[in-house]
């Protein structure tokens, strides 16, 4: 049972991660993580304002269940099934993070210099939450999907679109990761 | 109780995503640094095998449990949005270190905060689709 605790290696996980958009490409749905936005958008009466939001969200309940599950498995992964091992990253990951001002690298799974309320309680916290998920909505949804509906299940279907937004995704990703994280931290 | 399957995929896919630490802002920010091989293999292969598992359902015709034919919805081309949506995304991706699945299940590991980034996710959602004629597709 030790293996269960410990974190799994990619080999596992990636094959994992197929099962799961298997599963539900078997039930007659797709893996689309970003879908439920527009559908929390559509519930909040969004469908007033842009004709994007009009349709029939109640189809969309499946896919609100698999979010309450994955919060269900998010909970139950840290609580039951994991035994606390800090995360094995690249020392010179630890290293460049740490010159930019992060502790405790790899100690938990979010960098507290983030996530803390002692980081969100400030403007520069609270901004820095704020513009990372309109980015992440906005972005999704202009891709037209996101890692799950693009880069796992559209990659898998040989859907030349999302080899293009997945190409996208590590534009923008490398562009903060080595030019504007620096400057923010 | 036609929910309770997917509610089951949704916790096998959250203890997955967590026990894989894909959920990790660090393992992200490694990613888009190639330090380390590890989402690489996450990723590559899962798409290896759900594009063999794709083409042999097809293959051998498998039906989904419904009854119905496997029909994968076929991706809009739209090139322009897949890159400038895809780059916008990636760079909310890198800062937040979440993209939406792993928003949802770090909530569930008791990450609260993680209730503005999706709210704020939401919100620019929103603003996609009050601006989506007017942008280039």
């Amino acid at each position: 049972m030790d293996f269960i605790l410990k974190p799994w290696p990619w080999y596992v996980s990636g094959p994992l991660i197929t099962l799961t958009m298997l599963i539900l490409v078997l039930f007659g749905k797709t893996f689309g993580m970003s879908s439920n936005l527009r559908t929390f958008c559509a519930i909040g009466g969004a469908g007033k304002y842009a004709d994007f939001f009009k349709f029939d969200w109640k189809a969309q309940r499946w896919n609100l269940t698999v979010v309450l599950g994955a919060i269900i498995g998010g909970f139950i992964a840290v609580h039951f099934l994991s035994d606390g091992s800090p995360i094995q990253l690249n020392p010179e990951t630890v290293s460049d993070l740490n010159s930019l001002g992060f502790e405790n690298v790899g100690a938990s799974l979010l960098p507290s210099e983030i996530y803390s309320w002692d980081s969100i309680l400030t403007l520069k916290g609270i901004s820095i939450l704020t513009i990372a998920g309109f980015l992440v909505g906005f972005g999704t949804r202009y891709a037209g999907g996101c890692t799950s509906g693009h880069a796992i299940t559209g990659l898998s279907n040989l859907q030349l679109p999302s080899l293009i937004a997945v190409v996208g995704f590590f534009i923008g990703g490398i562009i903060m990761t080595y030019f504007l994280i620096p400057l923010i931290f | 109780m036609k929910f309770l399957k997917f509610l089951f995929v949704g916790i096998f896919f959250g203890i997955v995503l967590v026990k894989s630490e894909a959920v990790s802002w660090y393992r992200i920010f490694e990613m888009f640094k190639f330090q380390s091989f590890h989402m690489y293999g996450i990723i590559g292969s899962a798409v290896v095998l759900g594009a063999l598992s794709l083409w042999l359902i097809r293959r051998l015709n498998v039906k989904s449990t419904e009854g119905q034919t496997i029909q994968l919805p076929e991706k809009e081309k739209n090139y322009t949005a897949n890159i400038i949506g895809g780059a916008i995304f990636g760079l909310g991706w890198a800062l937040a270190g979440a993209c939406p699945g792993p928003m949802y299940i770090l909530l569930g590991t008791g990450v609260f905060s993680m209730l503005i980034v999706i709210a704020a996710a939401t919100l620019g959602t929103f603003v996609y689709g009050l601006l989506k004629g007017k942008l280039p597709h």
